[in-house]
C-alpha cells in the first residue's frame, strides 16, 4: 500500500480555465486528475445534444484535452478520473480512444461508468412504486413526465473503485458526485472499506475541497484578497492524502494562488446546508469534526474528520422545461444617469403592456447602483452616478411574447431617454427555461454499469 | 463599541436552489466569539429585508470559527429560472458583511 497519493483538481466546471489539467499534470507530481465537468444545467444541455446525435452528449473539452495530456499521463503513470461522460460516457470513451489511437499510444484501459441515465426507465420507476417526489415540494414527477428533459441518478464513488481495481487508467463517468471522483482514487489505494463512515467522509470533505477547482486555491477569495500571488498562473488545489484519512491540501510550488487557512475554510462552507448532515451516496459527512492547520507554505493540513452511514437513496436530478426566458440592457449616462434609466423602464413596460404581452416575471435592475446588494447598497446621490446599465429580464411561457420583448428594446434608443449606449450584441433572443426536480430514489432500483475498452 | 462585520470575518456565498447559502468565517477566536454572539438568525433576517422572503436558518462550526446560514426564498426561483443579476447569490457574501454590530448591546 502507498503511504500518499496526491489528487489533484484539473477543472471546477465545464468552462473552467482550459489549460488547469495540463499545468496539473506537468508542473509537479501528482497520482490522479479529477474533473468536474457536470453542473445540473450541464445535464440537460447534454440530453438536447445527445436527442439531435446519439454520438454527442458528453463535454465535448475532453477529446483535445487528453490529447495533450495523455502522453504526459501515460509517461508519468497518472489516472485520469472525470464525470465528463455526461449523459453520453460510452461515446466520450470512444472518443478518446480515437485520440490514443492517433496518438500511437499502446496499453490504455478506459473504464465507463453508465447507469445513471434513467430517462427511459421513468414508467418503470413509478411502476415500482417510487413517484420521484420533488424533495422540495413533496409533488410527484408524473404529471410533469413529457416535459422531462433529463433524468439521472448521482452515483457515489463505489462504481469508480470498481474501474481503478479493474485496472482502468482513466475513468469516464456519467452523472456522479463531485466527491466521489476524489474518494474513490482514496479507497483503491487505501483499500479502505466502504463501510468505514470517517474515511470515507475524509475522503468525501477532500472531494468537497477539490470540487470547485481554483476557489480553494486563491480564487474568488474575500479574505484578503489582494494578498493572493499571481491568480494569472493560479494552481488548481491538490490533495495528499494518507491511509489514516488526514490529508493536506496543497498546490504546485511553481504556480500562482495560494492555499490557507482561509482559501480552504472558505471552500469548505461553500454550498452547504446542515452542516453535520452533508448527505452523498457514500456516507454523510458532519462538517463539525473537520480540523485545519496552516502548516505554511501553502499546505493545510486537515484532519479528524467523522461521519455517518449512507442512506438507502440516491438522489435524482430532473429537469424539465419551463417556459423561456430572455435578457437585455442599455446603459445610461450622466447626467441624471438613474433618473432616465427609470423612465426608459416605464416607457418599456408600458409599451410591452399596450402589446399585451404575457410573463410570469418581469425584472429590472439597475447594474453600478444597486444589483447586487439591493437595499442594502449604500446609498449614493443619484446626481453622483456616471452611468447605470439598465438590466431587464422576463419570463414566461409563450415564445412570441419573450421574442417580441426582444424586439423592443432596441427601439428605446431613438425613442426613449437620452444619452443612451451599449446595444451592440444584437437583439436579446428568447433560450429555454429548464427548471429543476431534485428527487430520490431507492438504490435498489438502479445498478451502476461498467465497461471497460481497452487499446 | 461598533465593529463592521467585514473587519472581522470572511466568507463565501452560493446558491442551493432557491436559497442562497452564507458561509461566514471569523479571522479569529475573539471574533468568533463576536459573531456567535451578535450576527443571530434575526439579526441576519432583518439585515436581508427585501431579498431574503422565506426563513433564515443559522448553523455552528466552532471547529472552524464559522456560521453557515440559509436564507430560503432568496433566489427569484433559483438555476435558470431566475432572472436576477446574481441568480446564485455569489455577492451575498460580501453583502452580510456590510452588517454593523454594537457590541454593547
Amino acid at each position: 500500500m502507498r503511504e500518499k497519493i496526491r489528487i489533484a483538481s484539473g477543472q471546477g466546471f465545464w468552462g473552467d480555465l482550459i489549460d488547469a489539467p495540463y499545468q496539473q499534470v506537468t508542473a509537479g507530481n501528482i497520482d490522479y486528475l479529477v474533473m468536474d465537468y457536470l453542473a445540473e444545467v450541464t445535464m440537460s444541455i447534454l440530453q438536447k445534444q445527445k436527442n439531435k446525435n446519439s454520438n454527442l452528449g458528453y463535454a465535448k473539452d475532453i477529446p483535445p484535452l487528453m490529447h495533450r495530456i495523455l502522453p504526459v499521463c501515460k509517461e508519468k503513470n497518472i489516472k485520469v478520473i472525470t464525470n465528463g461522460g455526461g449523459v453520453s460516457p460510452l461515446a466520450c470513451a470512444e472518443a478518446v480512444m480515437e485520440i490514443a489511437r492517433d496518438l500511437n499510444l499502446e496499453d490504455l484501459k478506459i473504464a465507463v461508468v453508465s447507469g445513471d441515465n434513467i430517462l427511459t426507465r421513468l414508467d418503470e420507476i413509478f411502476d415500482s412504486g417510487c413517484d420521484l417526489n420533488n424533495m422540495e415540494t413533496g409533488e410527484p414527477l408524473q404529471p410533469l413526465k413529457d416535459k422531462v428533459l433529463s433524468a439521472n441518478v448521482y452515483f457515489g464513488a463505489k462504481p469508480i473503485v470498481d474501474a481503478l481495481a479493474a485496472g482502468a487508467d482513466i475513468v469516464i463517468t456519467g452523472r456522479t458526485t463531485d466527491t466521489g471522483l476524489t474518494l474513490a482514487p482514496m479507497i483503491h489505494e487505501f483499500g479502505w472499506s466502504m463501510e468505514d463512515n470517517d474515511l470515507t467522509s475524509a475522503g468525501t470533505v477532500a472531494g468537497h475541497i477539490l470540487e470547485c477547482g481554483g476557489q480553494a486555491s486563491g480564487g474568488n477569495l474575500l479574505a484578503n484578497w489582494e494578498d493572493v500571488d499571481n491568480l494569472a498562473e493560479i494552481g488548481f488545489p491538490i490533495v495528499e492524502a494518507s491511509p489514516d484519512g488526514t490529508f493536506v491540501v496543497t498546490k504546485h510550488e511553481k504556480l500562482g494562488g495560494k492555499v490557507s487557512y482561509e482559501t480552504v475554510a472558505e471552500q469548505l462552507v461553500y454550498e452547504i446546508g446542515n452542516p453535520k448532515d452533508y448527505i452523498t451516496p457514500d456516507c454523510i459527512a458532519d462538517f463539525t469534526s473537520i480540523q485545519l492547520e496552516d502548516e505554511g507554505n501553502n499546505r493545510v493540513k486537515v484532519h479528524g474528520i467523522t461521519g455517518f452511514e449512507k442512506t438507502e437513496f440516491y438522489k435524482v436530478s430532473c429537469s424539465f422545461e419551463d417556459g423561456y426566458s430572455a435578457v437585455g440592457s442599455l446603459t445610461y449616462s450622466w447626467p441624471d444617469a438613474l433618473k432616465k434609466a427609470k423612465a426608459a423602464d416605464k416607457i418599456l413596460r408600458k409599451r410591452m403592456e399596450n402589446l399585451g404581452l404575457r410573463f410570469d416575471e418581469i425584472n429590472t435592475e439597475y447594474v453600478g447602483y444597486n444589483s447586487c446588494h439591493g437595499p442594502l447598497s449604500k446609498q449614493i446621490p443619484e446626481d453622483d452616478l456616471n452611468e447605470v446599465m439598465l438590466r431587464i429580464a422576463v419570463r414566461g411561457q409563450n415564445y412570441k411574447d419573450i421574442d417580441r420583448f426582444g424586439k423592443e428594446l432596441a427601439p428605446l434608443i431613438l425613442t426613449g431617454p437620452p444619452s443612451v449606449t451599449g446595444f451592440a450584441g444584437g437583439r436579446p433572443r428568447p433560450s429555454d427555461v429548464v427548471a429543476y426536480w431534485p428527487a430520490l430514489i431507492p438504490k435498489k432500483l438502479v445498478e451502476p454499469e461498467l465497461k471497460i475498452l481497452e487499446l | 463599541m461598533k465593529i463592521l462585520l467585514k473587519d472581522i470575518a470572511h466568507g463565501r456565498s452560493g446558491d442551493k436552489g432557491d436559497a442562497a447559502n452564507i458561509g461566514l468565517i471569523a479571522y479569529d477566536d475573539k471574533s468568533f466569539e463576536i459573531i456567535s454572539k451578535y450576527v443571530t438568525t434575526e439579526r441576519v433576517k432583518k439585515h436581508f429585508e427585501g431579498i431574503c422572503k422565506g426563513d433564515v436558518e443559522r448553523y455552528e462550526l466552532p471547529n472552524i470559527r464559522a456560521l453557515n446560514f440559509l436564507l430560503h426564498n432568496t433566489l427569484g426561483g433559483g438555476g435558470t429560472v431566475s432572472l436576477k443579476h446574481d441568480a446564485q447569490g455569489k455577492t451575498l457574501a460580501a453583502a452580510l458583511l456590510r452588517m454593523e454590530l454594537n457590541t454593547e448591546e
